[in-house]
């Protein structure tokens, strides 16, 4: 027997059980579009999918008196019950397969079906890390292969595969430019991070154990480069960059940034989670780069829905990647790639190494998605990748710059963002106000309040894969609701009108996290 | 007493050689619904225009820099219950945290009420 909902509690009630809106329906469901309890709502201990035998009892173990005596109270359900579940929670989900996703802070792009066709070949998807080397020669191919071209694409002289995203891959590279430093007894403390550089590269620069200062931006949006050479010295240990900067700006004064850098003693850590509007078209290794992590899981079309799975490879310069981590992948005269995974091995030395970043290889999915789009995409189509993100996103920062406040719009063009503000609003509405209007339009909403020299940012970002006809339906959507907020619309206070939610609490959710599930009926 | 502003939305209030600090409703404005504050622990010491605190929002969080140079005596522990204070009382009930003045000299350079209020009008 399924137990009952104990409390009576539907979605679309409120916390105190009374139906939120004056046309709910009897099960809170919207037509076909069905709301769903939480699991702990519908389950019942008393089901189960799955039909086992008893254990005998008492059963033998050694946890010396430590064993459950309680039931444990998870809930049980069905196998339909569990399938209706989740297919009902998915349908609730919005991903790039269901619509244009702007939010700039990952590359929202569509996820090529070959890549997924290659990744679930059982060669690839089926090895084992701890499996003889014998075994997977095909996936260190992958993996040699994919090395070469990042290194190729870069212009850089070497790679490390393992980091697992994109702050694993910034960590990876501070952690050679520490090592490059500490070989030459340099103790140098200080890590400068420019205003329009990602907010995970001071946090990175700190949990290596360094003193980060920032460096202003200028009015247009760029490192102020007069500043930067100010403050270098023999203290500077390394500078951290993002470009293209989260302004959407490509640095210009890159080159003569890395020439002031290293003529200081120092390096040059470039955030690579942008190279997506420049692959094909700029080499970071021509622009005094010392390292610089690529994102396989934006810029080479790796899904990453809901935090992962990334993949971060951090490609090196000359000059660092004697301290690069192990393990990594080398191919020998006899073309058999090998799989270095110590110091001291002969033909591979590479005891200067500063250590291991994972205990295993990397992300392998992500290698074979990566590849394949490289591949098959070839030189061509990668630059015209990059060419496309770039034309998408300065098409939208021209449709609606009449409209919304675009702060770097006399800056030159934008590279794959374009950045809006919130000036113009008419008083009490904000940019949250607008992304919550945007929900209701069927969009995911935009970056906000990022990059923080933006008031009321809005960072947009349209990817490469979008077709004109889809930018132009959210340029129109994006267009209407801002016109609200200028014009104070009211009930864009109070949107979402038609989401499965309305407008959360976020404020109350911060401060008062409720972050367990406890059962109403046991109070 | 005397109140001092900062350039980053900090006040100041000055009773003998102990300054109270906070951050202004000018600034509680912008930084909207705050929902955790991070102190500086007592007997820490603080450097002019260096970080002393974290104020977090559901927007951001942001670094509150030492106005002025000193050792922290004192800090608001209503803030961890009740980081919303901030919000409700940024210049009376929501102060950070109270420090002893090391150099008198470095208050030279703030403002006071009516210069702030002028330099908040030109943002």
């Amino acid at each position: 027997m399924s137990a009952p909902n104990k409390t009576g509690w539907k979605p679309a009630m409120n916390a105190d059980g009374e139906m939120m809106a004056v046309t709910a329906t009897y099960t809170g469901n919207r037509a076909l579009m069905l709301d769903e309890a939480l699991i702990f709502e519908i389950g019942s201990t008393e089901t189960t999918g799955v039909d086992l035998p008893d254990a005998p009892l008492p059963a033998a173990n050694r946890l010396g008196g430590f064993e459950r005596r309680d039931p444990i109270g998870l809930p049980g359900l069905s196998e339909p019950e569990t399938v209706r579940h989740y297919t009902r929670l998915s349908r609730q989900n919005y991903a790039i397969d269901l619509g244009l996703f702007p939010l700039g802070s990952c590359t929202m792009k569509h996820n090529p079906r070959l890549n997924e066709k290659v990744a679930r070949m059982p060669g690839f998807a089926d090895v084992h890390p701890l499996q003889p080397v014998g075994t997977v020669r095909g996936a260190l191919e992958v993996m040699n292969e994919l090395a070469f071209w990042l290194i190729e694409l870069t212009g850089m002289h070497g790679v490390a595969m393992s980091p697992k995203a994109g702050a694993h891959g910034e960590l990876c590279g501070i952690l050679c430019i520490r090592a490059a430093l500490e070989a030459r007894g340099d103790a140098r403390k200080v890590v400068l991070c420019p205003e329009s550089a990602h907010g995970t590269n001071p946090a990175t620069a700190a949990f290596a154990g360094y003193q980060v200062e920032d460096i202003p931006a200028t009015a247009e949006g760029r490192v102020d480069l007069e500043a930067l050479k100010a403050r270098l010295g023999p203290d500077v240990a390394a500078v951290m960059i993002t470009n293209p900067n989260t302004c959407g700006l490509f640095e210009r004064d890159m080159k003569a940034i890395s020439d002031a850098v290293h003529e200081a003693g120092a390096f040059v850590y470039c955030d690579g989670a942008n190279f997506n509007a420049i692959v094909g078209r700029v080499r970071p290794g021509d622009l005094g780069v010392d390292a610089m992590h690529i994102n396989l899981h934006k810029t080479f079309s790796t899904p990453h829905g809901g935090g992962g799975p990334g993949s971060g490879p951090v490609v090196l310069s000359e000059a660092l990647s004697p301290y690069g981590p192990l393990p990594f992948t080398a191919r020998t005269a006899d073309g058999v790639v090998h799989l270095v995974e110590e110091e001291n091995t002969g033909a591979f030395d590479h005891t200067q190494s500063f250590g291991r970043m994972t205990a295993f290889h990397g992300q392998m999915g992500m290698f074979t998605r990566a590849l394949t789009y490289i591949l098959s995409h070839g030189a061509d189509g990668l630059k015209q990748v990059s060419e496309d993100a770039v034309l998408n996103a300065n098409y939208i920062l021209r449709s609606l710059e009449d409209v919304l406040h675009a702060p770097f719009a006399a800056s030159g063009p934008c590279m794959h963002e374009a950045i809006f503000g919130d000036k113009g609003f008419a008083a009490g509405l904000s940019t949250l106000d607008l992304a919550k209007g945007l929900i209701d339009e069927g969009f995911h909403p935009m970056t906000m309040y990022f990059p923080l020299v933006v008031h009321g940012a809005m960072l947009v970002e349209p990817t490469e894969t979008e077709s004109k006809a889809a930018l132009d339906q959210f340029i129109g959507a994006l267009r209407s609701v801002a016109e609200r907020a200028i014009a104070g619309d009211e009930s864009l206070k109070t949107a979402p009108h038609f989401a499965p939610r309305r407008r959360l609490d976020e404020t109350l959710a911060a401060r008062k996290p409720v972050l367990a599930w406890s059962d109403p009926g046991m109070d | 007493m005397s109140r001092y502003f900062t350039e980053d939305h900090e006040w100041i209030d000055v009773e003998g050689d102990t300054a109270t600090v906070g951050i202004t409703d000018y600034a509680q404005g912008q930084l909207g619904d705050i929902v955790f504050v991070e102190l500086p622990d007592v007997g820490a010491m603080v450097d002019k225009g260096k970080d002393a605190a974290v104020v977090e929002s559901v927007k951001a969080a942001s670094d509150v820099y030492a106005p002025i140079s000193g050792e922290v005596v004192e800090s608001n522990s209503a803030l961890d219950d009740d980081p919303a204070l901030v919000n409700t009382s940024p210049e009376e009930d929501g102060w950070f945290f109270k420090l002893t003045i090391g150099d008198k000299a470095e208050l030279d350079g703030l403002m006071d009420a009516k210069a702030y209020a002028n330099f908040v009008e030109s943002l």
